[in-house]
C-alpha cells in the first residue's frame, strides 16, 4: 500500500545571521494512513520542523515531502494555503484561538474556506463540537474555557473540514496531567473511530504512549521508530 | 475570496476594542488633519461665495478704462452723464435708466476687540441704490439723507469693527460722520462697507469724481451684456471699460482665495504626513500583536491576500471614523463662522463666513482614506510576508 506520507532525503537548514544551521539530515520516512504518531525527542531535534514540514507550513530546503499522492514543493504558497484547508488539521500547544471569537465562530474557521452556506456550516460546527463533547459550550469566548476545554475547541475546529491529516504540536503541553489524558483519549478515539491520521510531537512519554507509533529524533536525524500494538 | 476578507476583516475590527488606545491615534490624528484642511478651506470657500455672490448678471460695472480696481477708477461727471443715457439699460416706472454712480474710498477704522486697524470700504451712493441693488435693505435705524454726512453701516462691518453702533461717529476723511441706519445685502461683500451720501462725501474729498457706474441691464443674457459693451465701445466720448458685476468680484477673490487653499493644502499636507506615520506606527502595533492570530490564519488555509485587503480595511475604516468626527466638528465649529480679512487685491477689509461645503467633506474624507491606505499598506504587507512556521512558534 502507498504511505499516505512519504519523505525523501528531506533536508532543512535556516539561516541565522549569515549561518546556515541545519536541522535535519537528509531525512527518509513513511507514514501510513490510519497511523497515529508521536514524534519525540529532545528540544532542538528538530521534531516542530518535520512536523511543519509534513503540514505545509514551512518548506524543505531540499529533497521531497509527499502527502496523498501530492508532492507539496512545486506549490505556490497560495496552492499551498489552499492544500492546507483541504488536507490538514492543525491543533497547537496553545490552543491559538481567536480571542474575539465565541467557540463556534472559531471552529467554523476552516469552513469558510470551503463553499457551505451558513446553515451548513453551523451543521458542521454543531457535529466537530459534539464529537469533541463540547456541544454546550458553542457560544462561550476562549476566556471562558478552561484550557482542556479551549484545546478541545482547537481540535474541533481541525476536524471541522474534515482533513486527511491531523498535525498535533505539544498538544497536550499547557495542561494537567488529567485533561491531558483527557484531550489525548479523544484523540485516539479521533485516530480508532474515525480513520484519521494523526502526528503529534510530544516531550511527554505518557501522551505519546496513546500513539500507535513512536517515532525519536535526535539532532535532526531518526533515531528509532516503535510501533505499539492497540 | 471575498468570504476570506470579510471574515477576517471582521475579526480584526472586533478586536479594535482590545486596542483602543492605539487605534484612537489613527482617528485622533487623522480627524485633526481632516478638520483642518476642512476648516481652512472652508475659509477659501467661504471668501470666495461672498465675493462671488455680489451683483447679479444681468448687472453690469462701467469704470475708467485699464482700471481693474474700484480704487483705482476715475470717471468724471461727463462719462456719468454718457454712461446712463446708453440704450440697453432698464428704466424704471418713471422712466429714468435704473443706474448709479459711486465714489469709492478706503478709511481706517478699529477692529472690535483688537488695537489694529483696518482698512473699510467708504461707498459713496445715493439713497435710491437699492433701485440697482434690491438685495440690499435697512435693517435698523434709517438710509441716511441725501446730502448729510450720516452712515449706513453694513451688518458684516457692524459685526467686525469697533464703534459702529447707530448714534456713534465715524471719522471719515476730515470729520465724524453720524451712524444712522444698518443695511444688509444677503451677506456679500457689500455688508463689509460704510455707505454714505455721495455728494457729501464729494465735499469733504472736495472732488466730484466717481469710481464707478453700475447699471441694471434688461436682462442678464449674454447678448445683452454684449450690446451695452459695444455702446460703450462704440462711443468716442468714453474711455471706460465694462465688465459684469459678478465677474469683477470673483475677480477681486483670485489672489486670495488661491493663497488660502494654498495655505490649507500645504498645513494640511504637512499634518497629513504626521498622520501618515501615527497611522503607520499603530496598524505595525495592530499587526504584531496580532501575529499569532494572523499565523493561525494562515495554517488554517487563509490566503495572503485577505490578510492584507484586512489590514488596509481597518485602517482605512478607523481613518473614515476620525474623518466623520473631523468634518463633524470643523462644520459644527466653523460653518457660518465669520471673520474679516485684508483682501490684498483691493486692500479692504472683507468680512466673511467660513462655508464647509459637501464638496469639501468629500474631499476631506477622501484624503483620510488615503492616509489611512498609505499607513496601513506596509503594515498589511509585513502582514501578509509574516513567515507562518516561525510565528506560531514564537507564540
Amino acid at each position: 500500500m502507498r504511505p499516505l506520507i512519504e519523505l525523501r532525503q528531506v533536508c532543512k537548514h535556516y539561516r541565522r545571521g549569515g549561518q546556515s544551521v541545519p536541522v535535519l539530515h537528509a531525512l527518509d520516512l513513511e507514514i501510513q494512513a490510519g497511523d497515529f504518531l508521536a514524534l519525540m525527542g529532545p528540544s532542538g531535534s528538530g521534531k516542530t520542523t518535520l512536523l511543519n514540514l509534513i503540514g505545509g507550513l514551512d518548506r524543505a530546503s531540499s529533497g521531497s515531502v509527499i502527502v496523498d499522492g501530492q508532492a507539496l514543493e512545486p506549490l505556490s504558497s497560495g496552492q499551498l494555503a489552499n492544500w492546507r484547508a483541504r488536507n490538514v488539521g492543525f491543533v497547537f500547544q496553545f490552543y491559538n484561538l481567536l480571542p474575539v471569537l465565541s467557540a463556534a465562530r472559531n471552529v467554523e474557521l476552516p469552513l469558510l474556506l470551503t463553499g457551505l452556506n451558513s446553515a451548513q456550516r453551523a451543521r458542521h460546527v454543531a457535529a466537530a463540537l459534539a464529537v469533541v463533547g463540547l456541544a454546550d459550550r458553542a457560544r462561550h469566548r476562549p476566556t471562558e474555557l478552561s484550557g482542556g476545554q479551549a484545546q478541545r475547541v482547537a481540535i474541533a475546529r481541525a476536524l471541522v473540514a474534515d482533513p486527511t491529516l491531523l498535525v498535533c504540536d505539544e498538544p497536550t503541553g499547557d495542561l494537567d496531567r488529567k485533561t491531558a489524558d483527557e484531550v489525548l483519549t479523544l484523540l485516539q478515539e479521533l485516530n480508532r473511530e474515525h480513520g484519521k491520521t494523526i502526528i503529534m510531537v510530544t516531550h511527554d512519554p505518557k501522551a505519546a504512549e496513546f500513539a500507535t507509533h513512536r517515532l525519536h529524533l535526535d539532532k535532526g536525524q531518526l533515531v528509532g521508530v516503535e510501533h505499539q500494538g492497540p | 475570496m471575498l468570504a476570506q476578507i470579510l471574515a477576517i476583516t471582521l475579526i480584526n475590527l472586533r478586536a479594535i476594542p482590545a486596542r483602543l488606545g492605539s487605534s484612537l491615534v489613527i482617528v485622533v490624528g487623522i480627524g485633526g488633519v481632516v478638520g483642518v484642511l476642512i476648516a481652512l478651506l472652508a475659509m477659501a470657500e467661504g471668501f470666495k461665495t461672498t465675493l462671488a455672490s455680489t451683483g447679479r448678471a444681468d448687472r453690469a460695472m462701467v469704470m475708467r478704462a485699464g482700471s481693474n480696481d474700484e480704487l483705482a477708477s476715475v470717471l468724471n461727471i461727463e462719462v456719468w452723464n454718457i454712461v446712463r443715457d446708453l440704450p440697453g439699460i432698464r428704466r424704471d416706472a418713471q422712466d429714468r435708466p435704473i443706474a448709479i454712480a459711486e465714489r469709492y474710498i478706503l478709511s481706517d477704522v478699529r477692529k472690535r476687540g483688537a488695537e489694529s486697524g483696518a482698512n473699510v470700504v467708504v461707498r459713496g451712493t445715493t439713497p435710491d441704490v437699492f433701485r440697482v441693488r434690491p438685495e440690499a435693505r435697512i435693517v435698523a435705524g434709517r438710509m441716511f439723507e441725501r446730502g448729510k454726512r450720516e452712515v449706513v453701516v453694513g451688518r458684516g462691518a457692524l459685526d467686525q469693527y469697533a464703534d459702529m453702533q447707530i448714534g456713534q461717529r465715524v471719522d471719515i476723511r476730515d470729520g465724524a460722520w453720524l451712524i444712522v441706519g444698518v443695511f444688509e445685502s444677503g451677506g456679500d461683500v457689500h455688508e463689509s462697507e460704510l455707505w454714505v451720501d455721495v455728494t457729501a462725501l464729494h465735499q469733504a474729498l472736495r472732488a466730484p469724481l466717481y469710481a464707478a457706474v453700475t447699471v441694471q441691464l434688461a436682462d442678464d443674457r449674454p447678448a445683452t451684456f454684449r450690446a451695452f459693451e459695444q455702446h460703450i465701445a462704440d462711443d468716442p466720448r468714453l474711455n471706460v471699460s465694462v465688465q459684469r458685476v459678478p465677474d469683477y468680484y470673483a475677480s477681486r477673490s483670485v489672489a486670495l482665495e488661491k493663497f488660502i487653499t494654498v495655505l490649507g493644502y500645504s498645513v494640511a499636507g504637512i499634518m497629513a504626513v504626521g498622520a501618515v506615520f501615527g497611522a503607520l506606527n499603530t496598524m505595525y502595533a495592530a499587526v504584531s500583536t496580532r501575529s499569532l492570530e494572523i499565523a493561525t490564519l494562515r495554517a488554517i488555509g487563509f490566503r495572503a491576500t485577505p490578510v492584507v485587503i484586512s489590514v488596509l480595511a481597518e485602517a482605512v475604516l478607523l481613518a473614515f471614523i476620525g474623518a466623520s468626527l473631523g468634518s463633524a466638528m470643523a462644520y459644527v465649529i466653523f460653518n457660518g463662522y465669520t471673520v474679516s480679512t485684508l483682501n490684498f487685491q483691493t486692500f479692504s477689509q472683507v468680512a466673511f463666513a467660513f462655508r464647509v461645503t459637501p464638496q469639501l467633506l468629500v474631499e476631506g474624507v477622501g484624503l483620510a482614506c488615503l492616509i489611512g491606505l498609505l499607513g496601513g499598506l506596509f503594515p498589511a504587507l509585513r502582514a501578509a510576508r509574516l513567515p507562518v512556521a516561525e510565528a506560531l512558534r514564537s507564540a
